[in-house]
């Protein structure tokens, strides 16, 4: 058998795989998108309809607050853990990155243990003031939970970008006269740019899709995969959930393909 | 002195973010063992709401098991002779491949599980069992298996260990069998622990997938999240994470393990 014989052996059921449980069943739901009543048009009534567009600012606006804050957070306590050595450190780079296989269901359950009615927040408000702070089924529950998810996958990024920067070029500014902060603003910040694309990217696309954690909490909020799901399940608008996904899909994998075109390795995502 | 406070502020900040992180973690494993939530724990430590966890979803477990096994055996079977191929054929094409098999990462789970419902929920038996779920699975996380064996294989130079072995007369099945195999190990292994991991907690194409009759992990979790007193809940993710904190410890330590080698080298 000829080595060009046994590389096509090896790749056959591969393809076998993803042709029959991937790519086909996409083709029929992009064609099943255009099948509703509207067809066509259906993939424009994301846009046009109020409803589907008023949820579709949502999610993206969500998606960018949460890619914003986890971004802000990840660089303070990522370029913390990489630039000093202290016991406990491999400790807390650990327990920041364990949250990265939990489902999103599981995540939801996190907030509302923390922001429930039965949750810790409430207790210690109630404590304090003498009211109880209850917000795990609002827009900022489903905040908190986006970002309990996002934060391990956008610290690694950025602590791996941290790690390989050059120290040489701080220490340059530093002789030049730069004071802490301009040091971190003209040199630092600009270094981790591409971790800040590649990871950014990741976060706003997770958020997008996110549906485990938006079935825990958005009983009663309007997000693009808990609209997906209530227009298959509910209203049986199988054409609309499909043509809703397809336009899901294709902002996730278009955020993601945008942002590897900027360069800058990229941590899966999953959730 | 200033630097002291930097210092302090910051390691403040990392902490509180790390608490945000594991205080519920820890609050859902306490409050799995606690007679009763509400009273808090002097209410008295108890095994009761594990027991009525395993009364109730054991299958799920079960289940959630064969599922994570059985994605397991045909992404090795399927991916890491793909890998392979991928690897040696290099080139445009195989570049292309590798971008599509790997879309699912980028297509929310949803998204899929809509495709997956639309091309098979005509066909009733294979939509009842479990092998639906799994077809699910499969695709979703074969690409950690094939890109994880694919960044093993270019880093150890396999085309020329692979050629010497030609040379010397070695079939390519030979080849594959007592050269690539052996070398990609590493490769293997760690795509092995992220497929089993993943598919352990896949919640959004299993939620679409599954029936009644075909209820994993995740999905009774969100059952139990919806309609069970928190205890339970609690008790139920406190077995997610008994199963789930070792294969995780596992890939840290893994990680960290291949991290050091590559700087000895």
């Amino acid at each position: 058998m000829s080595l060009k014989t046994f590389i096509g052996l090896c790749l056959l059921p591969l393809a076998v795989v993803v042709l029959a449980f991937f790519l086909m069943p996409m083709a029929r739901l992009i064609v099943t998108g255009a099948s509703g009543e509207f067809g066509l048009k259906a993939y424009a009534a994301i846009l046009l309809e109020p409803r589907y567009r008023a949820t579709l600012i949502n999610t993206v606006v969500l998606s960018a607050a949460v890619t914003a804050a986890t971004l802000a957070i990840s660089t303070v306590a990522g370029l913390f853990l990489q630039r000093h050595h202290f016991s406990g450190r491999s400790v807390l780079i650990a327990l920041l990155t364990f949250p990265l296989a939990f489902p999103g269901v599981v995540v939801g359950f996190m907030i509302i243990l923390l922001a429930g009615r039965q949750g810790l927040i409430g207790h210690i408000t109630q404590a304090f003031t003498g009211q109880k702070w209850v917000f795990a089924y609002s827009m900022e529950g489903l905040f908190l939970g986006y970002l309990y998810f996002s934060i391990p996958r956008v610290i690694l990024t950025i602590m791996a970008a941290v790690e390989k920067l050059d120290p040489s070029l701080e220490e340059a500014a530093r002789a030049l006269g730069a004071g802490p902060w301009a040091v971190q603003r003209d040199v630092v910040l600009p270094a981790l740019r591409p971790a800040f694309v590649a990871s950014g990217a990741i976060a706003f696309a997770t958020a997008m899709g996110a549906f485990g954690t938006a079935f825990t909490l958005a009983t009663n909020i309007d997000v693009l995969p808990m609209l997906i799901y209530t227009e298959f399940t509910l209203s049986a608008n199988i054409a609309m959930a499909a043509a809703l996904s397809v336009g899901l899909g294709l902002v996730a994998w278009a955020v993601l393909a945008l942002a590897r075109t900027y360069g800058g390795n990229t941590v899966a995502a999953a959730g | 002195m200033r630097d002291r406070i930097i210092f302090a502020g910051q390691l403040a900040f990392t902490l509180l973010v790390t608490a945000f992180l594991v205080v519920p973690a820890v609050l859902s494993m306490m409050a799995g063992v606690t007679a009763n939530y509400f009273r808090g724990i002097r209410s008295g430590v108890t095994l009761d709401w594990v027991w009525q966890v395993w009364g109730l979803y054991a299958d799920t477990i079960g289940r959630s098991f064969l599922i994570a096994l059985s994605a397991l055996v045909v992404c090795l079977v399927v991916g890491v002779p793909a890998a392979y191929g991928l690897y040696r054929s290099g080139g445009r094409l195989s570049r292309a491949v590798e971008e599509i098999i790997t879309l699912p990462l980028a297509i929310p789970g949803l998204a899929i599980a809509l495709a997956l419902l639309l091309a098979y929920g005509g066909f009733s038996d294979f939509r009842r069992s479990w092998l639906f779920i799994l077809a699910g699975h499969v695709v979703f996380t074969m690409p950690f298996m094939v890109r994880s064996v694919i960044a093993v294989l270019a880093a150890i130079d396999v085309k020329t260990l692979d050629e010497s072995a030609s040379s010397l007369g070695a079939s390519p099945w030979r080849r594959f069998r007592d050269v690539i195999v052996p070398n990609a190990r590493p490769g293997i292994l760690a795509g092995s622990l992220m497929v089993v991991t993943l598919s352990l907690g896949e919640f959004n194409l299993t939620w679409m997938l599954h029936t009644p009759l075909t209820k994993t992990l995740p999905v009774g979790l969100a059952d139990s999240y919806a309609s069970m007193r928190l205890e339970v809940a609690s008790a139920y993710t406190l077995v997610f994470f008994i199963m789930i904190i070792p294969l995780l410890v596992a890939m840290q330590l893994y990680a960290g393990q291949s991290a050091a080698a590559r700087r000895r080298r």
